[in-house]
């Protein structure tokens, strides 16, 4: 059965480890639905928030295949149940003075923020679970969206749940 | 002490025990080169005549000796002839390390002259690999290199080294080798869980593949398979870990395993998978594998176990330490029965086996046999000869056989001879090649030539290229789109233009004779030994197919 799923993965922080990872799914046929990296508090470490799909045997293969990259540090399948996934989301959509004020009231509601405005058109900032990403991209449709940039999602265990 | 990255380099390699070295010279080494030539004394370079012939020849020197294998070439073409070398040693897990130049740091990313992106182009087929942007990481990338390349599951690491590197200098003082990282021992209860499987089994059989070459623990096996009456077949990389006239040994297993091996497999309620990854040719139909077997596998590389065929239990770790621990826990078991229906399978294979008075590869390999001690390398191409070699050579002693099993190389073999060859301080070499295989690197005899190596070329002449063919017949309604190759190549006149010896076998009236004259003979010579173009190699499990389909 397909599922999909996180994975976390601290590796050394130079150049050539992002080819390395995705070099390794695309040659392995690994799916990867997004993939987000960023420098952590120790300059020497940057972490990796991938999501992929397949059954568990896939699952099982990326986690071991990632292991064996030099570069690859500690990796973590995060648990559903108990990880904070937050993707952040810019959109530009048509807004007329006339509807303007729906569209903001609409971002209120979604606790987004406006982050230019311009006369016919706007665009909004906003962070959250892709679930709620997904609802007001589909909200937004009606104006016309002029152009979309998600980073994908990134992820961190809760509580005690750390990936070092 | 100030030292140039050239310098660096060639110190490091003495501080491997690195003494011989493989590759060719070019605008981008010729610093490293100029570094060779002050150190001719304590490192010897071989040049080759293609750095093809030079990464295989760094190979079949690390597969004969156990030690890495080191190889150089140049930055743009130099470094991608490596390629092909480099693939073969990654799929064979071979422990090599490939130093190429590269433009300067300047002129990197601007389509110089003979640049290429090797980091690129071999990051999946190399275990690691490096560029060295500043001189002063260079002794430790490449004291890592060195580590990666041995530790748990070899393979070969690139260390790419722009030319302005090589020139820089920098501080230098010595910090010795770093450990070899080798995987601990699987949890005590993993263990146990081990030892009730094998205690349980009535038909154990161990699968031994390369890893117990690559390990050197042919021995724990064998003891193994003689406390619990377990018959022991092999991937085709782990062939001359078991002696073949051992009575436990039963043959290689799969495509074009033996009967009695495969058969002994399909009925096996334990299979034992030590050092092997299960490879499509091996395992054939993978949904009807061993239909009655548990599988215990144990690896060094994790990622091995459930990766193609589900394991019942594995044990991760170095063989050299779980192979004795499980030894010990494990009481003698007698399973007598399961012997006596492993020799009623040997008996049936023996019994298939067609006797005819023209020359055939199995004479040709049996004479060779007859002329060749047990410690002879002997390393062949890709192909029908090399199936034949794997059915009818005994091996009885780890890294005899040098071939290229992952990647099936054709032209990988007189360079691996070539390495071979030196890595066994010269002593007679073989290679079984066939006429196809042998056109796509035999510019290395040129090699042979001036290093006066011993190596005896057996090219198994059908005029054809069989294994294609041989499929074109079994599957294609004899279609033979060019594979009837009939080359006009006279080999003795080949062989003597190169300043080594030709031969020439035609009938099994000369067989015997002109074999030991080879043996006889100084230096390299070429036997070109004529076989008939529908020899096939049998049995043969079909692509996909089962024990149940095999073609004997």
């Amino acid at each position: 059965m397909e599922n999909s799923f996180i994975i976390s993965v601290l590796v050394s922080n130079h150049f050539g480890v992002l080819t390395r990872v995705s070099s390794l799914f695309s040659r392995r046929g690994y799916n990867i639905d997004s993939l987000t990296v960023g420098e952590t508090h120790d300059p020497t470490v940057s972490r990796m928030t991938i999501v992929s799909h397949g059954d568990d045997a896939t699952q099982e293969q990326i986690v071991k295949q990632l292991a064996k990259l030099v570069d690859v540090k500690h990796i973590m399948v995060m648990d559903p149940e108990n990880t904070v996934a937050r993707e952040l989301m810019l959109i530009k959509v048509n807004a007329t003075k006339k509807n303007r004020g729906e569209i903001i009231e609409a971002v209120n509601v979604y606790r987004g923020k406006i982050v230019d405005l311009k006369s016919k058109q706007l665009t909004i900032e906003i962070t959250g679970p892709q679930s709620k990403l997904d609802a007001l991209i589909e909200y937004l449709h009606q104006y016309g969206i002029i152009e979309l940039s998600r980073t994908g999602i990134t992820a961190m265990g809760r509580g005690d749940s750390c990936l070092q | 002490m100030l030292m140039t990255g050239s310098e660096i380099l060639v110190r490091t390699l003495e501080e491997q025990g690195v003494d011989t070295v493989f590759g060719y010279p070019g605008g981008n080494v010729i610093n490293i080169y100029d570094a060779l030539y002050q150190a001719k004394d304590r490192i010897h370079h071989i040049i080759t005549s293609h750095e093809q012939g030079a990464a295989h020849a760094a190979d079949g020197y690390a597969r004969a000796s156990g030690k890495v294998g080191v190889v150089i070439a140049t930055s743009g073409p130099g470094a991608t002839n490596l390629v092909t070398g480099i693939a073969t040693a990654f799929l064979d897990s071979t422990p090599m390390v490939a130093i190429t130049g590269n433009v300067p740091l300047s002129l990197l990313g601007k389509d110089s002259f003979q640049e290429v992106d090797i980091a690129g182009v071999t990051l999946p087929v190399t275990k690691h690999n490096f560029i060295v942007k500043d001189v002063t990481e260079l002794y430790d990338i490449l004291r890592n290199a060195f580590c990666i390349a041995q530790s748990g599951r070899p393979g070969p690491v690139l260390v790419d080294i722009p030319k302005n590197v090589q020139l820089a200098s920098c501080a230098f003082s010595p910090k010795g080798r770093l450990p070899i990282e080798y995987s601990g021992l699987p949890e005590k209860k993993e263990l146990q869980k081990a030892v009730q499987m094998i205690q349980k089994a009535k038909k154990p059989f161990i699968y031994c593949g390369g890893g117990v070459i690559l390990s050197n623990t042919s021995a724990y096996v064998l003891k193994l398979a003689e406390k619990i009456d377990a018959p022991v077949g092999t991937s085709m990389m782990g062939l001359s870990a078991i002696p073949h006239r051992h009575p436990s040994f039963v043959g290689m297993t799969g495509m074009h395993g033996r009967y009695a091996s495969s058969k002994a497999m399909n009925e096996a309620d334990l299979i034992i998978v030590v050092g092997a990854r299960f490879s499509d040719r091996a395992t054939g139909n993978k949904d009807k594998f061993a239909p009655h077997a548990k599988i215990l596998h144990i690896d060094t590389d994790r990622a091995e176990i459930n990766k193609n065929i589900t394991a019942n239990q594995a044990l991760i770790g170095d063989l050299r330490s779980i192979l004795p621990q499980l030894l010990d826990e494990i009481e003698n078991t007698n399973n007598t029965h399961w012997l006596q229906e492993i020799a009623d399978y040997k008996a049936y294979e023996a019994s298939q086996i067609v006797r005819d008075e023209k020359l055939n590869p199995k004479k040709v390999l049996e004479a060779i046999r007859s002329c060749t001690s047990d410690e002879t390398v002997v390393a062949t191409d890709v192909g029908q000869h090399q199936m034949w070699t794997t059915q009818f050579y005994d091996f009885e002693k780890p890294r005899t056989l040098v071939t290229s099993g992952g990647l099936g190389t054709m032209g990988f073999g007189l360079g691996a001879a070539i390495g071979a060859c030196i890595a066994k301080d010269k002593a007679p070499i073989v290679l079984i090649t066939g006429d196809g295989s042998f056109h796509m690197n035999l510019n290395e005899l040129a090699t042979a030539v001036k290093q006066n190596l011993p190596i005896k070329v057996f090219i198994l002449n059908n005029r054809v290229l069989g294994m294609v063919r041989q499929w074109q017949t079994l599957f294609f309604e004899k279609r033979y789109s060019e594979t009837s190759i009939d080359k006009q190549t006279d080999y003795v006149k080949l062989a003597e233009a190169f300043g080594a010896t030709g031969l020439r076998i035609q009938t099994t009236a000369e067989l015997e004779k002109t074999v030991k004259t080879a043996f006889d003979t100084d230096g390299p010579v070429v036997v070109d030994c004529a076989i008939d173009a529908d020899e096939l190699v049998l049995p043969m499990i079909p692509p996909g197919g089962t024990i149940s389909d095999i073609i004997m």
